[in-house]
């Protein structure tokens, strides 16, 4: 018989071991998926995960993806630490975009240094703009913000669609849907030449020290994990609940505006009706890959960075639709989530009696 | 088939003899051993029961009785050993069989449907479903037979804890038992209720239903029961019948050493009011919450003063205004510490004028159970103790504070790292409450000091709390304990259906009154008769 049996104190091994069990199984899952559709497993994920890195292009390029996934996640993570489920960070990320690339387009003609900073400012002010409606709702009339936050990225997206159909429209542009493109002073410098890097990966970087220090070396981080594991302690101590909202909706929504305004200043350079491939939900992955800890986002995001590459690649080489990168990202956090009961349980054969007595 | 004749007619606990000698038992465990992960909760436990006996489990918590009763009821299954029913071996499968085999069992904690009448709540609980109307007339004879007084229609929200354990015993007795299990009956009623339920089990027992009796209250053991088997550790340790040993006699073989008394030192002299509650109403923030009329209270420096009352009866409201948890505000001026009003005030501002609290909730309410017990020693302290500096966290102070409370108070634990919830309870409350009275208090709130505590711990929590008294704390207790109130307090309230009564000196106060005032009969404050003082006067040595 198999059962699963409390553990009389969290596994911190589990708590790491986790995730590499997750992606281990996902491997498995993903190769037997590979095999119904006809292709040899072993050069499939070969290509989905080995080929897009064995080049330092191929690195670069999963910087490239993982900077926006990495940024996004710490934000989040702060916000799920507190049972604050803020799902709305593509939302987030379009506002952040709109707002800072707005400013981009009404300067189209600038030099300014001054332009690229004041553009951050604005990006981060969109998106927290965009996480203060559901806090807003959530504290006031207790609406869920799971709920508001997701619809919310619907609005915010079909804006941008407006916009970029509308009253943003590259004049010059042939009528495509497209903006102007921003002027070099609103450009992201390149970090390493030849490559796509831009100073966003470095503000990640950034963004996941300060992380790491404000959830686990500032009071307002100790509130956070406090208002998220044990609600009543935390008004017994005094600790409020709503602040806490609005804090991690604010910062969540600051940091996805961020990351969505390096993504129309950095690879794409203009605004567009698609400026992400999803990054808003695919950081929630990332997020709980990351274990909520900022150091894990780092990992987390570059293994998700890679089913980006990998499902570009597959589409390239083997033919394979599109849905094959939402399908192991949903694969994975699909067991990621399942094997996380082993940090609370063991798995046990047969009885338990013999076990029980030595211990 | 082996239940022997009923004699015996009088209602005496003294005057019940053991019936049904030599025939065979109506229960023998033998040799049950059941293990958890890391814990051995039954070793090789034996004894019986004869029919018509009351028959007492004794033991601490942790001591194995609830693992025991479990697998009597067949909730869990035993490792090893066997249950002997009417001198045949069964097989208790699940609740439902044990229903049917005739053994009924009283939870400590009752589950009962809050918006559901009386007889709706008993039609869930039986075994088969049956006419209304029939179950309406069992029920109502088996109220007369047993003198159970319920009206079947009455929704439950609107019954008082005591009536609502009545809907239990109604529950089994409708369904003949043979053995009836009380799982800590009394933990919820006021003396007076008490001895009613001991006039109904030894009825029972008289018509010849064998009763195991779980309690750790030994004045009750002493005044019901005939046999009683001490468990320690998951062991039997020895059997004893009650009406033979002292209560003093049987704390000891539960916890296998000798007891001392709190020593309260000399008689004190008490300093200025330092919590003051003057005339505080509030609503209640939950359904079916008891809203708090009129309250009035003063505790001075180096004054313990004990909150007696039945549970639910506007405690918790009370202690979550005075920590300021509640949502909404109390009228100005009503809650003063040290002469300043800190009504509106949330808990970390009047943390800050020197007041601490000890929630009744260990988990999740006092501590949080998933973080280490630095951080849990952080949770409260950080600002009195200075354990954080511009916005961070300073590691090194915060754990040895930490490092402080467990070897101050004696924190059985692998250290400062360790998760609260991997605490035993006993530990984890000491650990509380010492992070609270190491902060030096000026005042200090604690609702159930002992609530689920070893009785090592719990002296130690209350010479603790004498102790701090002694340096000129003002100590409010909130307990339903009342021999813990006896045993530290220097003057008592007690709360019914939110008011409060006036505040006696310990010393001039009976049981029995308390008992007639936890009733909420406030009109009688002062002048009350001593209604029935059967099975109280071992109260105050009880717990000790």
């Amino acid at each position: 018989m198999v059962r699963l049996e409390p553990r009389r104190q969290h596994s911190q091994a589990m708590v790491y071991l986790s995730p590499v069990l997750a992606i281990l199984m996902t491997l498995v899952v993903g190769g037997i998926i590979f095999a119904f559709m006809g292709k040899n497993p072993f050069d499939a994920l070969y290509t989905f995960f080995i080929l897009p890195i064995n080049n330092s292009y191929g690195i670069s390029e999963l910087f490239v993806k993982a900077t926006p996934l990495v940024i996004i996640a710490v934000g989040l993570a702060m916000g799920f630490r507190a049972n604050v489920w803020n799902i709305g960070a593509e939302g987030q990320l379009t506002m952040g975009a709109i707002f800072g690339g707005g400013l981009a387009l009404y300067f189209h003609d600038s030099e300014s240094v001054l332009l690229l900073p004041a553009m951050f400012v604005l990006g981060a002010l969109g998106g927290a703009f965009w996480g203060a409606i559901p806090a807003l709702l959530r504290t006031r009339f207790n609406a869920n913000e799971i709920l508001t936050s997701l619809m919310l990225t619907y609005v915010a997206t079909l804006f941008l669609s407006f916009l970029v159909h509308g009253p943003w429209r590259n004049p010059e542009g042939f009528n495509f849907p497209e903006s102007r493109p921003f002027p070099d002073a609103g450009l992201l410098p390149i970090i390493f030449e030849g490559s796509r890097v831009h100073l966003g990966t470095a503000v990640a970087v950034f963004v996941v020290i300060a992380g790491w220090l404000l959830l686990s070396k500032s009071v307002i981080g100790f509130q956070l994990r406090v208002v998220g594991k044990a609600p009543q302690a935390a008004r017994h101590v005094g600790f409020r609940q709503k602040r806490m909202v609005w804090f991690t909706l604010l910062l969540g929504g600051a940091l996805a505006g961020l990351a969505g305004l390096f993504e129309v200043s950095g690879p794409i350079g203009q605004l567009q009706p698609s400026i992400s491939p999803g990054y808003g939900f695919t950081a929630i992955i990332v997020a709980f890959l990351g274990r909520l800890h900022p150091v894990g986002i780092l990992f987390g995001g570059l293994i998700m960075a890679l089913t980006y590459l990998g499902g570009e690649l597959a589409q390239i080489t083997l033919g394979l639709p599109n849905a094959v990168t939402g399908l192991f990202q949903g694969i994975l956090l699909f067991f990621l989530l399942a094997s996380d009961v082993l940090t609370k349980y063991r798995i046990r054969f047969g009885s338990i009696a013999a076990k029980g007595r030595t211990a | 088939m082996g239940v022997a004749t009923v004699t015996s007619t009088t209602g005496e606990a003294g005057a019940n003899t053991v019936k049904g000698a030599g025939g065979p038992a109506q229960l023998e465990v033998r040799g049950v051993t059941k293990a958890f992960p890391g814990c051995l909760a039954n070793d090789d436990i034996s004894f019986r029961i004869e029919p018509g006996e009351i028959h007492a489990l004794l033991g601490e918590n942790g001591a194995g009785k609830s693992t025991l009763v479990k697998i009597i009821y067949g909730v869990l299954q035993a490792d090893e050993g066997e249950l002997i029913w009417e001198g045949k071996p069964v097989t208790i499968a699940s609740p439902h069989d044990a229903r049917e085999m005739g053994i009924g069992l009283v939870f400590q904690h009752f589950s009962l449907f809050e918006t559901m009448t009386v007889l709706e709540n008993i039609a869930l609980a039986m075994n088969d479903v049956r006419d209304m109307d029939a179950l309406r007339k069992q029920v109502l004879e088996v109220e007369k037979t047993y003198g159970l007084p319920l009206d079947p229609d009455r929704h439950v929200y609107t019954l008082s804890v005591g009536e609502r354990q009545r809907i239990e015993i109604v529950r089994c007795l409708l369904q003949n038992p043979k053995l009836l299990i009380l799982d800590e009956p009394t933990s919820v009623l006021t003396p007076q209720e008490v001895e009613k339920l001991f006039e109904t089990l030894r009825r029972l027992a008289d018509e010849g239903c064998a009763i195991l009796y779980i309690s750790h209250k030994l004045h009750e053991v002493k005044a019901l029961c005939q046999k009683a088997t001490v468990l320690r550790g998951g062991k039997v340790v020895g059997g004893c019948d009650p009406r033979e040993e002292t209560a003093k006699s049987m704390a000891e073989m539960m916890i296998g050493q000798k007891l001392t008394a709190p020593d309260r030192g000399k008689s004190r002299e008490f300093g200025d009011v330092r919590l003051a509650v003057s005339n505080l109403s509030l609503e209640s923030d939950e359904q079916f919450g008891t809203d708090l009329k009129g309250i009035n209270l003063e505790v001075r420096g180096g004054e313990i003063m004990g909150v007696a009352g039945v549970a639910g009866n506007g405690q918790n409201e009370l202690f979550r205004a005075l920590a300021g948890e509640t949502e909404q505000q109390a009228a100005p001026d009503s809650i003063k510490i040290d002469g300043k009003s800190v009504a509106h005030f949330g808990p970390r501002r009047r943390r800050r004028l020197g007041a601490t609290f000890v929630p009744e909730e260990r988990n999740g309410h006092g501590a949080v159970p998933d973080m280490s017990l630095s951080e849990n020693g952080f949770l409260t302290a950080f600002r009195r103790m200075a354990l954080s500096a511009r916005g961070l966290i300073r590691e090194v102070p915060t754990k040895s504070f930490a490092d402080n409370i467990i070897k101050t108070f004696d924190v059985r634990t692998t250290g400062s790292g360790a998760e609260a919830g991997s605490l035993s309870g006993g530990n984890l409350q000491k650990f509380i409450v010492g992070r609270e009275i190491l902060q030096d208090p000026g005042v200090l709130v604690i609702s159930q000091p002992t609530w689920g505590v070893d009785a090592g711990a719990a002296s130690a929590i209350h010479q603790a709390l004498l102790d701090l008294a002694a340096k000129g704390t003002a100590v409010l207790v909130i307990s339903q304990d009342l021999d813990e109130i006896y045993a530290i307090c220097d003057s008592v309230v007690v709360m019914a259906e939110g008011k409060m009564s006036k505040p006696r000196p310990m010393a001039d106060v009976s049981i029995e009154e308390i008992g007639l005032l936890m009733g909420g009969l406030h009109d009688l404050e002062g002048n009350a008769t001593p209604a029935n003082n059967t099975q109280v006067e071992g109260g105050r040595v009880g717990q000790a």
